[in-house]
């Protein structure tokens, strides 16, 4: 603790030694330097193209816009988005907390490498996913006889996607959820127990309220991702134009056939709906300290 | 004594029944796990390997195949080199330095996780698509193509990956404790050798971890990638997008062998990670401990 916090001073101090020893110098050129090239860098690569975008979508004026994006397709593949995302969201809150619990307070054997397992998705290409179901569900799958005689369908269809952007979507509530719970001190809730809570009324009133701003996160980035998944959702959906054609399914249809405004507009559409999400979460963390 | 024994005879029944919620709990997670992540790991795995090791070998050596897997690892591995130096460069900059915009420009670096990728492919078509101005401008004047070429494919790399190298050095650099640095100034260390033999040696694990992170998303991605360089075999196509083209056309052992072969480089990608990861806590534990 006291090195911590001796270290912290010795910071706020002075910036550094470094830095006084860069005063001293070349302070004029080195860094100077190296802040224009990182700035440059950002700009370059990230900024640049959201610019681009903007203006491409703007290019013949905002009535384009507008009319490009009041279509019934545009509007059936933003609500097929939305859909997908409000129900992974909802599944992955639920099972997300009770496997971040099972990882946090449970030992059992192949807990080490389902752990690790938890971060596949993230590097899994989102097309290998969509492939795996297909080959799961899809014609000749291995499930898809059974799937069919209860009369469901998975493949090229929403379930489908479902499952595909379930999968893809999978770590963050985990991920997001483990280290909170780690720091949980476990003796409120035995205090809770000892005071005769049930064990759901302990979860909902000391575990839960601690859990939350975790879980608002952890949604967020859920949330975030399912609206922009694409591959899996192209291959285990298929795109059918006016019924499993999700938003970035759309966009990748109107590219195709040349529709630019189309695509431009609700490519910046999709990308100012998962920026507002993450901003809007980032700004509440911020409040919140 | 007699509240004292009721009390704990309480506990006990609770526990007891508790453990038995707490089965069904690890039950439904566990379950929850393996339908929807180790079922279709193994899935592919069984239906990459069932025509045997040689068929499965062949159908990775196809030569589109074997030229799509080249070009996905090598243009990672260029996006990871830039991503290291531009990535330390940021962190750098953003810890040691003020300058007005500072937090702006922090906020900028993660704007990469919150934009599809699928947009970023629109956002860098809008750009140097061919028709496009700044397209037209370097194919005219320097014969360079950024669009279905592996350069598109480097620059989307990029963009999607720029923050991990970041913020995995940030924290470190942050923590970093300075009177080193001024014991090695009063020594006479220049500035160069100062960042090599002090700053640069804890940085170590950071920088490979977000470089490992960085090349593991790399080799799945297909959003950005099919937009920029396009589905053009022995040029532009990558890993992805050839198991994509495969699935389409029902090549179905072609798209499950090279799908296995991507699922283990980012499986053992993230599992060095992750150990590097754990070494890295345990150290630093280590080095509180001792003080």
């Amino acid at each position: 603790m006291s090195l911590t916090s001796s270290s912290r001073t010795s910071i706020s101090k002075t910036q550094s030694s470094f830095m006084d020893w860069v005063d001293r110098n070349k302070r004029k050129w080195t860094g100077w330097i190296l802040i224009s090239l990182v700035i440059f860098y950002v700009a370059f690569l990230i900024l640049t193209p959201i610019i681009a975008l903007t203006a491409g979508a703007f290019e013949k004026g905002f009535g384009e816009v507008i009319d490009s994006l009041n279509q019934p397709d545009v509007f059936l593949a933003f609500w097929n988005t939305l859909w997908v995302s409000l129900v992974v969201v909802t599944i992955h809150t639920i099972f997300g907390t009770l496997v971040a619990w099972v990882f946090v307070r449970h030992r059992f054997p192949g807990r080490n490498l389902i752990n690790g397992l938890v971060d596949m998705p993230f590097a899994v290409s989102p097309v290998v996913a969509g492939y795996m179901l297909l080959l799961l569900f899809g014609r000749n799958g291995i499930l898809a006889s059974l799937v069919e005689s209860l009369g469901i369908q998975i493949a090229f269809a929403m379930p489908g996607m479902v499952l595909a952007t379930l999968f893809v979507t999978l770590p963050f509530m985990i991920r997001e959820l483990i280290p909170v719970l780690e720091a949980f001190d476990t003796r409120q809730e035995k205090a809770a127990a000892t005071l005769g809570a049930s064990g759901w009324q302990t979860f909902w009133r000391v575990t839960f309220p601690a859990l939350r701003w975790g879980m608002i996160y952890g949604i967020t980035l859920t949330f975030a991702r399912a609206l922009g998944e694409f591959g899996a959702v192209l291959v285990i959906g298929g795109g059918v134009q006016g019924r499993t054609e999700t938003a970035t399914l759309f966009i990748y249809r109107a590219l195709d056939e040349r529709q630019y405004i189309g695509a431009y507009s609700a490519a910046l559409l999709l990308g100012l709906f998962s920026l507002v999400l993450v901003l809007g979460s980032d700004w509440l963390r911020r409040k919140r300290r | 004594m007699n509240l004292q024994t009721t009390v704990t005879e309480a506990n006990k029944k609770r526990s007891t029944t508790l453990s038995w919620g707490q089965w069904s709990i690890r039950a439904i997670a566990l379950g929850y796990l393996t339908v929807l992540l180790i079922i279709p790991l193994l899935v592919i795995l069984q239906d990459g390997l069932q025509q045997g090791l040689a068929e499965f070998w062949r159908q990775v050596t196809l030569p589109a195949a074997w030229h799509a897997l080249q070009l996905t690892v090598w243009t990672s591995l260029v996006m990871t080199v830039i991503n290291i130096i531009m990535g330390t460069l940021t962190a750098f900059v953003l810890v040691r330095y003020d300058f007005p915009g500072k937090t702006i420009l922090n906020g900028i670096i993660d704007l990469p996780l919150a934009i599809p990728t699928l947009v970023t492919g629109v956002m860098l078509v809008i750009l140097f698509g061919p028709q496009e101005v700044l397209g037209a401008w370097l194919k005219e004047r320097f014969d360079f193509s950024v669009m279905f070429a592996p350069p598109g494919i480097i620059l989307a790399l990029l963009f999607l990956t720029f923050p991990f190298v970041v913020r995995s050095v940030q924290p470190v650099l942050m923590e970093l404790d300075l009177a080193q640095e001024r014991a090695a100034a009063t020594l006479g260390a220049g500035g160069w050798t100062i960042f090599r033999r002090i700053i640069l040696p804890p940085m170590t694990l950071p920088i490979i971890t977000g470089a490992l992170l960085s090349f593991a998303r790399a080799i799945g991605e297909f959003g950005s990638i099919v937009i920029v360089a396009g589905n053009i075999p022995f040029r532009s196509q990558t890993a992805a997008v050839y198991v994509f083209g495969e699935v389409e056309s029902e090549n179905r052992l072609g798209a499950s062998a090279v799908s296995i072969v991507m699922v283990a480089i980012a499986f053992s990608l993230l599992m060095i990670a992750d150990y590097l990861r754990k070494r890295s806590k345990s150290s630093k534990e280590e080095m509180y401990e001792s003080h």
